[in-house]
């Protein structure tokens, strides 16, 4: 396909649709609106539908119903947004509606500095609702990135038949590049029962791969959805052992598949004595650095974490075995940074270089937190 | 006419499912009971092509027993679920449950925004005045100076008319009835479930636990009592005099029946207009 | 090759239309390019700024680190944004709005919006005839590239107009 300049938010609406998304609510909010209004310009155009709600917490109940009803469904918003949907994450979660939700980050908390970038809602994405459950989560670093990373977020959603986060951060979502896009893409299609209700079928019943077969509403399978702790049939019970099953299948549908899932990049890494580990907006900054520092005769790789949940605890292991330390570059105040010393184990040094005053990073800023840890290895 | 027949809408219950959770003397079954008999007494409708959409609390147990695809959504929620489901499925006939404090308390933005747009839905709000589910709480369907745990010394703010509301927010079909009146309330569900827009049926239920002990309305028999001797049909309502309309007397009927343009209809002439894909 | 490039003014002024009419041509050329500006309470009436960077390999910091060329068109944008600029590099300014010109050594004063008020009909043309100048001032792309970026980009009832308005753009850069 032909080279365009587009800009991140609009890969996402673009990606959405190629994986079959055919049905967004959204309420309007920076940095993310702009996929709001191409889904609204493009969704009619398409066969499917674009609907405003009154609230963030609308859009996300409208998108877990048309999911429900058997249409791949996404919704869009940015830190406040996301905040005020946690509830029905759960519940999506718990019922197992597949459907993609996008956070653009900006600075937080609260209203914060609404147009500008930040990484901040990571761990807000892992915890944010009430309860255990599993989440995944995907950070793309560009333009193209965001519709691949889209497209893999819906199929994820369908496979694993759960919330997936689209977790975009305001550098990549305004950013405007150069970029090809496939003339198709792979869909994983909604999944359907195997039985019929005569031979016994249970909408909640887990097949090989731990994920329910779930039968669409309107097909006369006439189940049962809710958010309460329900057994295979679907309907509620208030059995401790039912409780203890379903919250572990939930865990174990996406934990089974492991590092399939989890996409990690290095960069210059394979003599590397120092990495840094980075995502989203922030690691094109850390490649720059990297390649400067490279240049400069200095040993230093990069490990992109694009899948942030679950957690690359492999790859930070696998690099924290060959270097001598770690910096973690994040535009937030050390939340990513303590997932990768948990994961590092003590066996190399881990240090954070984290900025929350509105302004992406520069490279110099995390050269320097890098030579700042070369330094301080030579000393000890 | 057999004991068979009359209770034919059976069918549409999960009877797996039963007995249910309500309390004795609970009016909420009355009125699942009305809205099964609705279904049953309108060609189209069957147990696969009408989905049932709940919110949280007593009503909306309701979902669980009816043998239809059922959504017992979250608190407040049931209509944004609802909207999609719509859209995504327009040949599906969607009812919400609800009650007083899922629709017009947490979910009261929803209320009037769904409303607004007009998306073909039949809303049944099962009003006991009190949040039953956690233990009698007041609602803000509860009548003033009436006690609840949490208004202990009787509720001082006015209470909320959802009829008014809905009508004033751009429903196409508002009504009320009671579990007192069984029959008319299964009418008035009915008559909803054959506008094509947003209908609101208002069904007023006896919570003889919560409400009724709390404010010393007797039995479930004396409360729906009540309810027989305070209904002013509409007719008659709109002949009496303010002087009249006097204590706790309140209409029961059809107010509004009316057409306006669905939502999903006027999206499908706006994907038409735009030269779009219809699904 | 990797050049980058500030257009900055007043909110309002189309300086981050500029830019992206600027980077669409240079993708048309086949170069890489990266768009990006800052939105916030500056973005009418403030200094407001979009930044292009243009190569011929993959653009990873998204952002200038020291311009090649500034375009200036308010006396506010001017003062705050040159300052980084590569010592060999070249501020435009719109010679009537920033009466006070920096003191940098490569400085091209061009009546910009004055000609947009005046030879093509309105002020709002102004960032196109700043465009028109940007684009032959710095020789990183062809005119016809950008002018049919423009073409794709404006109303198509303003298209005669803004090509208008990218010539004589173009054409004021020559009497420099």
């Amino acid at each position: 396909m032909k080279a365009r300049l587009m800009q991140g938010n609009e890969a996402c609406a673009e990606g959405a649709i190629a994986a079959g998304v055919r049905f967004f609510a959204g309420y309007p909010i920076t940095p993310s609106t702009e996929i709001a209004e191409t889904m609204a310009r493009m969704l009619p155009l398409c066969g499917g539908k674009f609907l405003q709600m009154e609230d963030e917490i609308a859009s996300m109940g409208a998108i877990l119903g048309a999911s429900l009803a058997g249409v791949k469904s996404m919704d869009a918003t940015s830190g406040p947004g996301f905040s005020l949907k946690q509830e029905l994450i759960g519940y999506g979660a718990v019922a197992e509606i597949p459907c993609v939700l996008v956070n653009v980050q900006r600075v937080g908390p609260s209203t914060g500095q609404p147009t500008a970038p930040s990484q901040g809602d990571v761990m807000q994405v892992r915890w944010g609702t009430h309860g255990d459950h599993p989440i995944i989560a995907l950070s793309p670093w560009s333009v193209r990135e965001t519709y691949d990373a889209t497209v893999m977020a819906v199929n994820y959603s369908e496979r694993f038949r759960t919330p997936v986060i689209l977790l975009m951060d305001e550098i990549v979502g305004h950013l405007r590049e150069r970029v090809e896009l496939p003339d198709s893409v792979e869909i994983y299609p909604r999944r359907q029962p195997k039985k019929t209700r005569a031979e016994g079928y249970q909408p909640y019943e887990p097949d090989e791969d731990l994920v329910p077969n779930i039968a669409d509403f309107g097909k006369g399978y006439h189940i049962h959805v809710t958010g309460l702790i329900h057994d295979e049939t679907g309907f509620p019970v208030g059995s401790p052992e039912v409780t203890e099953k379903s919250i572990r299948r939930l865990h174990e549908k996406i934990a089974r598949v492991g590092e399939e899932i989890i996409h990690t990049y290095e960069y210059c890494m394979e003599d590397a004595e120092y990495a840094v580990v980075a995502f989203g907006g922030t690691a094109r900054t850390a490649y720059e650095t990297v390649r400067r520092m490279r240049e400069q005769g200095k040993k230093v790789g990069m490990l992109r974490l694009m899948t942030i949940w679950p957690f690359a605890d492999a790859a930070i292991k696998r690099v924290a075995k060959k270097v001598k330390g770690i910096v973690v570059a994040e535009l937030n105040y050390g939340q990513i940074v303590h997932e990768v010393r948990r994961a590092a184990e003590g066996r190399c040094e881990v240090a954070l270089c984290g900025k929350y005053n509105m302004k992406a990073f520069e490279p110099e800023e995390i050269e320097e937190a890098v030579k700042a840890m070369m330094e301080g290895g030579a000393n000890k | 006419m057999s004991e068979e027949i009359k209770r034919s809408y059976e069918k549409y219950f999960r009877e797996h499912r039963l007995p249910h959770l309500w309390c004795p003397g609970c009016g909420n079954g009355i009125a699942m009971k009305a809205i099964v008999m609705a279904i049953e007494k309108h060609p189209e409708l069957n147990k696969d092509n009408t989905v049932i959409i709940s919110g949280i609390g007593c009503s909306s147990r309701a979902s669980g027993y009816m043998d239809f695809d059922t959504l017992h959504t979250a608190h407040g929620r049931a209509l944004p679920f609802a909207t999609g489901i719509k859209l995504a499925r327009p040949d599906l006939k969607v009812i919400v449950i609800t009650g007083d404090g899922d629709c017009t308390a947490i979910g009261g933005n929803h209320f009037i925004h769904t409303c607004r747009r007009n998306h073909d839905l039949t809303v049944i709000l099962f009003n006991n005045n009190i949040y039953g589910m956690t233990g009698g709480q007041t609602s803000p369907m509860t009548p003033k100076g009436k006690k609840a745990t949490t208004t202990p010394y009787g509720a001082i703010a006015q209470p909320l008319d959802p009829s008014a509301l809905a009508k004033a927010a751009g429903a196409t079909f508002v009504g009320r009835s009671t579990a007192y009146h069984v029959q008319h309330l299964a009418s008035v569900i009915e008559q909803g479930l054959n506008n094509h827009g947003f209908a609101f049926v208002e069904a007023i239920v006896q919570c003889p636990t919560s409400y009724g002990r709390k404010n010393k309305l007797g039995s479930p028999a004396d409360m729906m009592k009540w309810m027989r001797d305070n209904a002013v049909m509409k007719a008659a309502w709109d002949k009496m005099s303010d002087e009249e309309k006097t204590g706790e007397k309140f209409p029961i009927g059809v107010f509004l029946d009316t057409r306006a343009e669905e939502y999903g209809d006027m999206y499908s002439k706006l994907i038409d207009r735009i030269g779009g894909k219809n699904q | 090759m990797k050049k980058e490039l500030r257009f900055s003014g007043s909110g309002g002024q189309g300086v981050i239309t500029a830019a992206i009419i600027y980077a669409e041509a240079a993708v048309d050329e086949g170069k890489e390019a990266v768009q990006s500006q800052s939105y916030g309470p500056e973005a009418r009436g403030g200094a407001s700024k979009a930044e292009v960077i243009l190569s011929d390999y993959k653009i990873y910091h998204p952002h200038i680190t020291s311009p090649d060329v500034v375009l200036a068109m308010t006396q506010k944008a001017a003062d705050k944004y040159y300052a980084d600029l590569k010592e060999n590099g070249l501020l435009i300014i719109d010679e009537d709005l920033v009466p006070n010109a920096p003191n940098f050594k490569n400085i091209v004063k061009i009546p910009i919006t004055k000609i947009a008020a005046e030879q093509v009909g309105a002020a709002l043309y102004s960032n196109i005839v700043a465009l028109g100048a940007v684009t032959r001032l710095t020789d990183f792309l062809s005119f016809d590239a950008v002018k049919k970026a423009v073409e794709n980009r404006v109303p198509k009832h303003t298209i005669d107009a803004n090509v208008k308005a990218l010539q004589l753009g173009w054409d004021a850069a020559k009497v420099w």
